[in-house]
């Protein structure tokens, strides 16, 4: 379908020519005009992120889910030295963009009633956003790649810096600084292997295809170039122990930020152990692995500890998403197909699901302004329906077969178990845990006896909020019941990096 | 066809119900439509479940039907699928009768609850979850039906969500049943690794020849097939509740009575006896686990029952009871006798869920008062709920008379399951098997005291509540009444009539659903037992008493050769707990002094042991609820605030001069700079270091 056109720019792009289109328009608008910009720039940001949306969905129902390898390849003259714009797409990245181009629309029809100043620009950042977001999982050049996976950060720290909360800029500068130390390691290792792939292949050469199919790295230098990346790839997880920003920026940022920062961007980190770690050091991941499981492990085991106990909504589920992610990490690192598949499963699910509970608090703290689980309870008194939702993403989030938390978490394990006992069961002990903390939130924000008054008349869900969430609470069912909607298209790509792992730890480094 | 109809009619129901009827898409359906639609769909699937029964039950075979892909990740496939053998044909009849009756009964006892719609959605929901567990075809779909049932439970004894304790109570019993629930998947990982398959067909088939591996877990060595077995049970422990992962069952009470009945009487918490008896291919492989299951019925068995002799809540004296049947049940199990547990889990399904649904009357009488203390002489008020209860106690109690073919349900199955575990002891040496029959024989003794002193401290004697409460007090409308008269005839006949189709030879009823030829202790499966009782009979001892018996001698031979007292004692212990009982609440001032009593003393030390359920809950709460939240302290305010942070982001903003200064100038607003910044940083690096590296 997609033969004479350039599907992945197109998708990629369309966002940022919607965002330059608001900005240029705004310069033109006088004070007058300007209110009248805030209230239309929703409208077309809409269109945009939906228009996205469809040819993202056109582009997977078209994708040939058989082939392992890369499609819709884009490739064109641009730095030059090897270094040229190439995009594509494989089993592993193209349900990332779709998850991408579905959550968009969904933040930006949330926002438009709970962001109350510069909504054009909030408007901008988010398709900006968008487009830097999906670039990250198009881009098949290394410099592009990392060009897009470090300037996502930008339009995400300004959304936190501008219309975050009262510790905005604490929790900015903690986002700042750990990405930025994962960002430099990991730059410096990209420029290795540009000239380690110039000195074994003749030209240089940052073709990612190249670089994972024929570049041969020594056995030493894996393990320093795998750690570098590791190093920024752990911060965007986040794994333990480089996970405290999260918290933090999920506390300050509005709720359609949170949403994208847990729904898609820490699912960078795992996406980047799929394209790069494996493929490229394989010797090193295989050898490495083992303190990933551990972090893995500590990750789920301590975080959900610390969720319980934590008496600020959001951030609640911002560490149970930490321990969530560590089920990804854990799986991806097994190296088998229950494990690779598992780790994407939980990532797709955990996009959807961590969006929604996120949305869910939107709903409540655009009444109350505040996420104190303290100040709630009895919500299901005045707000039935929001309860329901709630209810069917809090056990979502625990995992209950016939949601889509299940397959991730079963999967990782039943991929995990085959490594090692240990380190399954220590996953299965987040089972319990995760039931601990969702169960304790629910019960103090929906149920009990309403005793603040303030709640007194507090609205159930309005239109705008059905809309957001009822596609969400489908999806969250239908992958739960129906996983081979996803594990289908993943299955050859997912294959495909098993097998190659497979010849080239056999055969050694060299 | 007829098997989508029996499983999906349920959800159905509570999809209809739980949207259309509730609040969620404005209560468009009404109550009333919501409630015929639910229990109408119920009754359907308990017919047609009937009809699966007696066809299965006859010899027909139906092969596995295919519903829909489901999991299928490299060569770990399992479908949303159903397997139809006489075991599935059994928990489908349990399940949806009690749950059509409990639907009904509800009509009643829930009539005024404002929010009717969503309680029915959620049984049907409970009901749809609990068919799939009984008819999968393989451990994914069953884990799925397993949480389910779970999920469910959860909203249903967090049903009155305004009660702290309700609330308290719901998520011990989900948290409760997820650590079972670890174990389980442990177990179905560990099968998955061993025999590449989770589907019951492929892993059962293969047991043989997987029967020497061994495995390492956890730092030891173990049998694989003993170590699937043990972690698969640890699962059942949970959701049936046996002993130290029992204490989420009796706080479940918080629920309505109905959900009370078929939860957590007759259907649910029996899920662990099931998958034991489902996966008996594998128990029969794992002596060791078998005779550890054993040992843990029999002492719940114990236990449970020694709770009971005390509680004063009527349901909670109810609740330890099934647990305590649920205990004779895993015994059963344990020693090999797998249709002797179904068949007590059949007939206590029925008996079990009339106790609970006459405790709902009882209760629903006098006001939502569960207090026995406040209770007494209320028989003349409800005269139709005592005749009932008095038939489910029988029931219960298992009376009967040796020999013939004359006896309340638990009669035929508990003592099906007394002699299983005698014949495994003697004939076949097990020594948990003698421990189970003493054990089983002394918790049948207690089963009779508080099964009969719930009796009397209820409907005899003196009234002791308000006046008001038992000037009201009424007699249950018909829709309660006619459950109640249901169940009554299963706990009265059931026993009776499916004696021999459970427990005959030759399997010609179980058709190879449950292993009565082969495996490792075939000794002890229910045919054998017999033909091993039958040898050891041939014994000089027990020739002469045969010869010269008389009484016994003929009770013996009817009887397959059991000695007579084996037959007898459970029997006259029943009848011994009676007398206590009897004398103890009914003699003189009974109950009234009972009470008074304690209220004085406080009661013995022994007596506050039993009423604080052995401090178990007190044990749990100091070391895991109170651990868990100090460690979850620990690791937010010392790892993470001061080790991580200080170490981390807040130590280099420390460490670096005039970094104060900074981030105060950043607070001043220069966001936008400080990201422009960033991004010209980034891309100088890029420029500066690509050129010099050599593009």
């Amino acid at each position: 379908m997609f033969d004479s056109i350039p599907i992945l720019s197109l998708i990629t792009f369309i966002p940022l020519v919607g965002a330059l289109i608001l900005a240029v328009i705004s310069k033109f608008a006088g004070e007058t005009g300007r209110e009248q910009l805030d209230k239309n720039a929703p409208r077309v940001a809409l269109v945009v992120s939906g228009v996205v949306f469809l040819l993202s969905l056109l582009l997977t129902f078209d994708f040939d889910s058989a082939k392992a390898g890369f499609q819709f390849i884009e490739e064109y003259p641009w730095l030059g030295g090897g270094i040229e714009y190439r995009m594509g797409v494989d089993g592993i990245s193209i349900l990332f963009i779709l998850l991408t181009a579905f959550l968009t629309p969904l933040c930006i029809i949330a926002s438009a009633t709970s962001v109350k100043s510069r909504m054009l620009e909030y408007m901008v950042a988010f398709l900006v956003l968008e487009t830097l977001m999906i670039g990250v999982f198009v881009a098949l050049d290394l410099v592009l790649f990392y060009l897009f996976f470090e300037a996502v950060l930008i339009p995400m720290f300004i959304i936190i810096g501008v219309w975050g909360g009262k510790n905005r800029v604490y929790a900015s500068y903690k986002f700042f600084l750990y990405t930025l130390l994962g960002s430099v390691l990991m730059l410096a290792a990209i420029l290795w292997i540009y000239s380690h792939s110039g000195q074994q292949l003749g030209s240089p050469t940052t073709d990612m295809r190249v670089l994972m199919s024929e570049l041969k790295i020594p056995g030493g230098a894996q393990t320093w170039l795998w750690l570098a990346f590791f190093a920024s790839f752990a911060v965007k997880m986040p794994m333990w122990p480089v996970h405290t920003w999260l918290p933090d920026a999920h506390v300050e940022a509005p709720t359609a930020g949170s949403v994208i920062l847990a729904g898609i961007l820490l699912k960078l980190g795992g996406y980047g152990f799929l394209r790069f770690s494996i493929p490229m050091f394989p010797n090193a991941s295989l050898e490495l692995a083992p303190i990933i499981f551990w972090m893995s492990i500590i990750a789920i085991i301590y975080t959900s500890l610390v969720a319980y106990r934590q008496n600020d909504i959001k951030k609640l589920i911002a560490y149970s998403s930490v321990a969530h992610m560590g089920f990804v990490t854990m799986g991806i690192f097994t190296f088998n197909t229950q494990g690779i598949q598992g780790g994407i499963y939980q990532m797709l699910s955990h996009g959807v699901i961590s969006g929604a509970l996120f949305f869910c608090v939107g709903v409540i703290y655009d009444r109350m302004h505040t996420r104190e689980i303290s100040f709630y309870g009895g919500l299901v008194k005045h707000m039935p329906v929001y309860a329901a939702f709630f209810m069917l993403f809090t056990m979502a989030n625990v995992g209950l077969p016939g949601t889509s938390g299940f397959v991730g978490e079963i999967l990782t394990m039943v991929g995990a178990y085959q490594v090692s006992p240990w380190i399954a069961a220590g996953a299965a002990i987040g089972m319990i845990l995760s039931a601990m903390y969702a169960l304790h939130l629910y019960r103090e924000v929906i149920f009990g006896e309403q005793t603040n008054e303030k709640l007194e008349g507090i609205a159930d869900m309005t239109r705008r909020e059905w809309i957001v969430l009822a596609p969400l609470a489908i999806m969250t069912i239908v992958l739960g019941v129906y996983p081979a909607l996803i594990t289908d298209v993943t299955s050859a790509s997912v294959e495909n990096l098993i097998a190659d792992f497979a010849t080239a730890t056999a055969t050694g480094g060299e | 066809m007829l098997y989508h109809v029996i499983v999906f009619a349920p959800l159905i129901g509570a999809i209809i119900a739980g949207l259309a009827g509730t609040r969620f898409m404005g209560g468009k359906l009404g109550e009333k439509p919501s409630m015929i639609i639910t229990t109408g769909l119920l009754f359907l699937s308990a017919i047609l479940s009937w009809y699966a029964f007696i066809k299965i039950g006859g010899g027909h075979k139906e092969p596995d039907v295919n519903v829909l892909r489901w999991m299928d990740v490299g060569n770990m496939k399992a479908n949303w699928a159903f397997k139809i053998d006489t075991l599935t044909a059994v928990m489908l009849v349990v399940v949806n009768s009690v749950s059509a009756l409990v639907h009904l009964y509800s009509w009643g006892y829930m009539s005024d609850d404002n929010y009717k719609p969503r309680f029915f959605a959620y049984l049907s929901l409970f009901t749809f979850a609990m068919l799939m567990l009984v008819t999968s075809n393989n451990f994914i779909q069953m884990f799925f039906g397993w949480e389910g049932v779970g999920l469910a439970s959860y909203l249903l004894i967090g049903y009155y969500y305004k009660k702290p304790s309700a609330n308290a109570a719901a998520i011990k019993a989900f948290v409760t049943n997820r650590v079972g629930d670890v174990g389980l998947a442990l177990g179905v990982m560990t099968i998955f690794l061993v025999f590449g398959s989770v589907e019951f067909d492929t892993v059962f088939g293969a047991i043989a020849e997987n029967s020497d591996r061994k495995l390492p877990f956890l730092g030891m060595e173990f049998d694989a097939i003993e170590l699937i077995a043990a972690l698969l049970f640890i699962g059942a422990m949970g959701k049936s509740a046996q002993f130290l992962l029992h204490v989420w069952l009796p706080d479940a009470m918080e629920g309505p009575t109905p959900v009370s009945a078929l939860i957590h009487a007759a259907t649910m918490v029996t899920a662990g006896v099931f998958l034991v008896c489902r996966a008996s291919a594998i128990y029969e492989a794992a002596p060791i686990t078998s005779g550890f299951i054993t040992v843990i019925g029999a002492f719940t068995a114990f236990f449970a029952a020694t709770v009971a002799l005390v509680q004063n809540d009527i349901k909670r004296v109810i609740a330890y009871s099934t647990c305590s049947q649920l205990g004779y049940m895993f015994f059963a199990a344990g020693v090999g006798a797998y249709s002797a547990a179904m068949f007590h889990l059949f007939t206590h399904a029925f008996f079990k869920a009339l106790l609970f649904l006459c405790a709902g009357s009882v209760i629903h009488a006098m006001h939502h008062e569960q207090d026995m203390r406040k209770m007494g002489g209320i028989r003349k008020k409800v005269p139709l709920t005592y005749i009932a209860m008095i038939i489910g106690t029988l029931a219960i109690t298992g009376i009967g008379i040796p020999g013939t073919k004359i006896g309340f349900a638990g009669f035929f199955s508990k003592d099906a399951i007394i002699e299983a575990a005698y014949t495994a002891g003697t004939v076949g040496g097990s020594n948990a098997g003698v421990f189970a029959f003493w054990v089983g024989i002394v918790a049948a003794l207690m089963t009779s005291f508080y099964s009969w002193r719930l009796i009397f401290m209820t409907f005899h004697g003196k009234y002791r509540g308000d006046k008001h409460t038992f000037d009201h007090a009424h007699e249950s409308p018909m829709t309660m009444l006619v459950p109640l008269g249901l169940l009554s005839v299963g706990a009265l006949a059931a026993g009776a009539i499916f004696y021999s189709k459970f427990m005959g030879n030759a399997g010609d009823f179980w058709h190879g659903a449950l292993p009565v030829h082969a495996g490792e202790h075939a000794a002890l499966a229910p045919e054998h037992l017999y033909a091993a009782a039958e040898t050891s009979h041939a014994s000089d001892a027990y020739h002469d008493e045969v010869k010269h018996g008389g009484l016994f001698g003929w009770l013996f031979n009817k009887y397959h050769g059991y000695p007579w007292w084996v037959l007898l004692l459970p029997l006259v212990v029943s009848v011994i707990g009676f007398i206590t009982a009897f004398m103890m609440y009914m003699r003189g001032r009974g109950a009234e002094q009972h009470i008074e009593t304690i209220e004085e003393t406080g009661g013995s030390p022994l007596y506050k042991f039993l009423l604080n359920k052995w401090y178990i809950d007190e044990i749990y709460d100091a070391t895991f609820v109170k651990g868990a939240r100090a460690i979850g302290d620990l690791f937010w305010k010392i790892g993470d605030i001061k080790i991580i942070d200080g170490l981390g982001p807040n130590g280099v903003a420390a460490f670096t001069a005039g970094a104060a200064k900074r981030l105060s100038k950043l607070q001043s607003g220069y966001l936008f700079h400080y990201a422009f910044v960033m991004l010209l940083g980034v891309a100088a690096i890029i420029a500066l270091v690509f050129r010099t590296v050599g593009g």
